[in-house]
């Protein structure tokens, strides 16, 4: 019970490695394992061939066969180990296939075919990023427009956000006047309300304005968030007023004090509902998914779950396109880790 | 005479990231300069005081419009029948749709009730949010005293059990189909142990625990980090004191920690439940609410109801969500009133 007691309580180390810190590390090694693991099997899946994607058990790496340009063959053909009658072995390039029997050809000596039984013969395989499964739907299908899509979605609906939020908030925490504190109310009160609850009056008002299947309705609806206002009005009370005030001595109108003094203050705040913006918009999909209809409009993440969920799974396809959507926001986490986990620390709290 | 010296500065170097902040600085510096030419005159007429509504205006406006209308609009249409859209062309009923929803025989046996997927989808996200919240709840407590130890890369850790966090519905729902399926790693590995393989999603016990478990995977980064921080502010002068009073390292794990957590573990239970109970996208694209109506939430039957099915009946659809909306609203009066209570004591 002691073990116990000092695993749960224990904060600082005294430069000794006792069973609890053994523990520790297994149990964040495992951690690591399985929060990491299925990423990177996606995107180690994603350079594989078709043919690859089809073995079971599945190899770890990517590998391919190895392709050969054989003299006198305009496609380059794939190449085999075969075994001979005589029990040696040499490397043939395969013509076709009939039944069990494969039309084999020496790549150095191309005019003969010999026949051999599809037993006989291994595949050779070497490792091969396969990296026309993210060029062909780049050319075949719609993702570059997809990918257009998210990011004016993205951008513009975070700019927006940013803006309406922070007056809002800037009024709410810097002026007394009559109605503020309803208002407050009334929206900190939706905090918990979430679209999924109103979907169908927010789609008749969008149906309404004309936006049915226009970025616009989804970008607009989910601007004015209750989180945002909140977060950035806590933030500002904690700016002094007297800056404000010297501010307006000086002649600074109350759109230059917003501006010029609040906004550059509040930057910290302003950052962290940055960031929890990108990541709603950018993974954003039951909206999307009711208020885009027309496939040129999709997001990315619309797009690829329409993508997946076609009759013929094109799995090495699907692979591809996951790994390029979900990399944008891997980058931006790499970059900028430290600050996003402390800031939704320090935030997430309120 | 009168000349100083000046203090030497060093040479200022320009950063790439320097520079990218002052042309955003004077960007924006510009744009909004710009900008007061126009709101400057409105400030004159209004003046100062007024101001404040200028400024909560922008947002009110599409809150209004978006949120706050819609939030009524939904009840009215809760109470009218038909598949038309817009509300003037649309009957009214009355209670027509809660009584097509509330018509069971037995209300525990969904098979018995008119709208049998919307009480199966009741039910399961009931079940939902009881295993998903109790686990991810668990598991984000333990890693968050894990990582509260003096350790070689706390900050590593933290991201990577934060990642997943990131990933959206779909991308994860792909990513765990992908390992899930027939062919895929989980299968090779019962395969390589001398076991069967498994079609995981057309067995309703299994689709149902890899619903829970891909969504405690995904999301129980974000419950670490917030119970991680609650962890940090406990002083560490009270464990001192606990101990040079001899409190056993359980006894104050029991006594200091707990109590102390408390505030933050109920933050993060409500946060989990009322977002377990929307529980639909990642399901939506991994089992597609299947097999049968095994993984079938409420939001699933809202969206279904409303915009998926061949006739679209808005009517029944708001009904449902006005039900899901008095749960949310129960749960978070409920909170409400344990924090206060909690705060009290």
């Amino acid at each position: 019970m002691f073990g116990i007691g000092e695993f749960l309580t224990r904060t600082r180390g005294r430069g000794r490695l006792d069973p609890t810190d053994i523990l520790t590390y297994l149990y964040l090694t495992l951690g690591t394992i399985l929060m990491f693991l299925p990423v990177a099997w996606l995107v180690l899946s994603s350079f594989k061939t078709p043919a690859a994607l089809l073995r079971f058990p599945p190899d770890l790496l990517p590998y391919a066969q190895r392709m050969v340009k054989v003299e006198g063959y305009d496609q380059t053909l794939p190449l085999f180990n075969v075994r001979m009658p005589d029990g040696s072995t040499r490397q043939m390039a395969q013509v076709r296939r009939v039944g069990i029997e494969a039309q084999m050809v020496d790549p150095a000596n191309p005019g003969e075919i010999i026949r051999v039984n599809i037993a006989d013969r291994e595949e050779v395989r070497e490792i091969r990023l396969a990296w026309e499964n993210y060029i062909e739907p780049l050319q075949r299908f719609n993702f570059l427009v997809y990918l257009r899509n998210s990011v004016v979605v993205t951008v513009s609906a975070t700019l927006i956000t940013l803006i309406i939020n922070s007056m809002a908030a800037f009024a709410l925490s810097k002026y007394q006047f009559r109605g503020a504190d309803l208002i407050f109310v009334v929206i900190l009160s939706t905090l918990m309300i979430p679209i999924s609850v109103i979907l169908v009056p927010v789609f008749l008002v969008i149906t309404g304005v004309g936006w049915n299947n226009n970025l616009l309705g989804v970008i607009v609806p989910g601007a004015a968030t209750p989180t945002g206002v909140f977060l950035l009005r806590q933030y500002m009370l904690t700016i002094p007023d007297e800056l404000l005030a010297s501010a307006r001595i000086d002649g600074a109108s109350e759109w230059r004090v917003y501006w010029q003094i609040v906004m550059p203050l509040a930057a910290p705040a302003l950052a962290v509902l940055a960031i929890f913006s990108v990541m709603w918009r950018w993974n954003d999909f039951l909206w999307p998914l009711i208020v885009l209809s027309r496939s040129e409009l999709f997001t990315l993440q619309v797009g690829l779950a329409a993508f997946q969920g076609e009759l013929n799974v094109q799995w090495h396809y699907v692979l591809a396109m996951t790994v390029l959507t979900l990399l944008p926001i891997t980058l931006v986490f790499a970059i900028l880790q430290r600050f996003i986990t402390t800031g939704i620390a320090t935030t997430g709290m309120k | 005479m009168t000349t100083r010296s000046q203090p030497v500065l060093p040479p200022e170097r320009l950063t790439f990231g320097a520079l990218l902040g002052r042309l955003f600085f004077s960007f924006y510096s510009g744009l909004m300069t710009a900008v007061e030419l126009v709101i400057d005159p409105i400030q004159r007429v209004i003046g100062v005081n007024r101001m404040a509504y200028f400024f909560v205006l922008p947002n009110l406006l599409i809150f209004g419009i978006f949120v706050l209308f819609p939030m009524v609009l939904n009840i009215y249409y809760s109470f009218t029948g038909g598949v038309n859209l817009f509300p003037q062309n649309r009957p009214f009923v009355g209670l027509a749709n809660f009584q097509q929803i509330f018509s069971c025989a037995n209300f525990l046996d969904p098979n018995s009730c008119r709208e049998d997927r919307f009480w199966r989808g009741l039910y399961n996200t009931v079940f939902y949010v009881v295993f998903q919240v109790g686990g991810m709840v668990a598991f984000s407590m333990l890693t968050a005293v894990v990582l509260n130890r003096s350790l070689l890369g706390r900050g590593f850790f933290r991201s990577v059990f934060f990642y997943p966090v990131l990933l959206s519905p779909v991308v994860v729902a792909m990513i765990w189909k992908w390992i899930l399926q027939r062919d895929g790693l989980i299968n090779a590995m019962l395969v390589s142990l001398g076991m069967e393989r498994i079609v995981f999603f057309l067995h309703a016990n299994w689709a149902v625990f890899w619903v829970i478990f891909i969504s405690i995977w995904a999301q129980m980064g974000f419950y670490t980090l917030i119970l991680l921080a609650g962890l940090q502010s406990i002083p560490r002068e009270l464990y001192e004191a606990a101990e040079m009073d001899g409190a056993h390292r359980l006894q104050s794990f029991r006594h200091i920690t707990l109590p102390l957590w408390a505030p933050t573990l109920l933050v993060v239970l409500v946060l989990s439940v009322i977002r377990a109970v929307q529980v639909f996208d990642q399901v939506w694209v991994l089992t597609g609410g299947g097999p049968g109506t095994a993984t079938l939430y409420v939001v699933q039957y809202i969206y279904e109801t409303a915009f998926a099915n061949q006739i679209q009946q808005f009517g029944l659809a708001s009904a449902a969500s006005v039900i899901l909306g008095v749960i949310l609203l129960i749960l978070t009066l409920f909170q409400l009133r344990i924090g206060r209570q909690s705060d009290i004591a």
